[in-house]
């Protein structure tokens, strides 16, 4: 046993209620899959004296249509993001993102409201998740309130929550359709079971020739997950060609502020940046209907 | 704290602390020597167990978090014969060196065929990419897993 778990207590409450109760105590946490806490705590990362498991509550779990939205609750399994219908058919790029991180095994236990809480630089739940302008519902005892997932992430491991509040759910609008493709593209290490150097979401609408909206996204690159404004202007009103996409793809330089890492440097990245965000670009031209010629 | 769940079908309860982990309770305190102690940290997959039939890693799961579940290990699968397949194919080409890391490949792929029946090479590759081996290379693991899915299909009647 190389890795002991510091002393702490285990609640399982049996509603949610309940559960916002024990996450009012000093040095409370929740814990729903564990994938990321557990091995935070072993290396001493965090110390919580008391761990709420919330996994088990029906009123943060599942995956609703809401009609013009999907509802997916927090604890729901980043494997069922990938497996779900509804998502595939109206949100596409989220599940094709989801099916990008850890492993299967890390997949079947850890949670969409766990990535997005641990807010990581490189969330990979982010840049999609930012794309489709999906909303978080977050709860606290008697309070609830609704943000944008890209206010949610304020800094480096660091997100909107105050005391005693948690993620139920996050709202993803329906925006696939007629003129509409989306697409993500992720570099890693390695091909398999590996962390983002940078990944890169990105939303067209084109009506005709013309892209009348544009939302692209990025993770790792600067201290939260970012949206890159320069590169969506630049397209916005522009013919949907490779030219275009190839001059607004250099723009994603002002919307980053990389560093370097285990995984990379600050260079690596900016150039994965601009040759990701193009390809991704012309993905997402390409599954709106367009037909793009490099 | 009490812990009851099922492991390999039948209910145990076992006196688990509140940070003890199911790669210890399994291993140190229900004798499921299967299940191994790799890197502790969920990156190699030898500690894989079945949770209400899908893999996931016993290393990061505490005790506590699988009340009232299931769990299975490889060896109940042994006995009841539902390995069969995969363990001949393991075998025969020679998908097994040191063997650590067996159990786990096995549980992982048992599971995906299950849902997988008629898997492309690519899809092998993914379902176990969580699975880490340091002496085959992995080519024999995916052909020994494409060759078991074919065994199964064929004493299934070729469904």
């Amino acid at each position: 046993m190389y890795y002991l778990l510091p002393d702490f207590r285990f609640v399982k409450p049996e509603t949610l209620r309940e559960a916002f109760r024990e996450l009012e105590t000093e040095g409370a946490a929740p814990i729903a899959g564990g994938t990321d806490l557990v091995i935070d705590m072993k290396v001493g990362r965090r110390k919580p004296d008391k761990l709420v498991y919330i996994a088990h509550l029906p009123e943060l779990n599942g995956i609703r249509d809401a009609g013009d939205s999907i509802v997916i609750g927090a604890v729901t399994k980043l494997q069922s993001i990938v497996d779900s219908e509804l998502l595939r058919k109206h949100a596409p790029v989220l599940p094709e993102a989801v099916n990008e991180m850890a492993s299967w095994q890390i997949r079947n236990i850890a949670t969409i409201g766990g990535n997005l809480g641990n807010a990581s630089p490189a969330a990979d739940t982010a840049p999609p998740l930012y794309v489709l302008n999906a909303k978080v519902v977050i709860k606290g005892l008697g309070t609830e309130r609704v943000m944008p997932v890209r206010e949610f992430f304020v800094g480096p491991k660091k997100n909107a929550l105050r005391k005693g509040e948690l993620i139920q759910a996050i709202i993803v609008p329906k925006v696939a359709g007629e003129g509409v493709g989306m697409s993500y593209v992720k570099i890693g290490r390695r091909q398999a079971f590996t962390l983002s150097i940078v990944s890169v979401a990105t939303l067209v609408k084109v009506e005709g020739n013309e892209i009348v909206d544009a939302r692209v996204a990025l993770n790792a690159v600067a201290p939260t997950p970012v949206r890159a404004p320069h590169v969506e202007e630049a397209l916005k009103g522009s013919k949907a060609t490779a030219e275009v996409v190839m001059k607004a793809a250099e723009e994603v330089l002002k919307d980053i502020s990389p560093i370097s890492d285990v995984r990379a440097s600050k260079e690596y990245r900016r150039l994965l940046s601009v040759a990701l965000t193009r390809e991704s670009l012309l993905t997402s031209l390409r599954r709106a209907g367009v037909k793009v010629e490099v | 704290m009490k812990v009851r769940f099922k492991l390999n079908g039948k209910w145990v309860e076992v006196d688990a602390k509140p940070n003890e982990i199911l790669l210890d309770t399994l291993r140190l305190k229900l004798g499921a020597r299967s299940v191994k102690r790799g890197c502790e940290t969920a990156e190699c997959g030898a500690c894989t167990v079945l949770l209400d039939g899908k893999p996931v890693y016993s290393c990061t799961i505490l005790t506590p978090m699988v009340e009232g579940r299931e769990v299975i290990t490889v060896d109940y699968l042994a006995e009841t014969g539902e390995i069969q397949p995969l363990m001949e194919a393991f075998a025969e080409h020679g998908a097994v060196q040191c063997g650590f890391c067996t159990p786990g490949f096995i549980l992982t792929a048992y599971a995906f065929l299950k849902q997988n029946p008629r898997p492309s090479e690519w899809e092998v590759r993914k379902a176990v990419e969580g699975n880490l081996c340091r002496c085959t290379g992995y080519q024999k693991i995916i052909e020994a897993i494409l060759d078991a899915a074919e065994r199964m299909r064929k004493s299934n009647g070729n469904k």
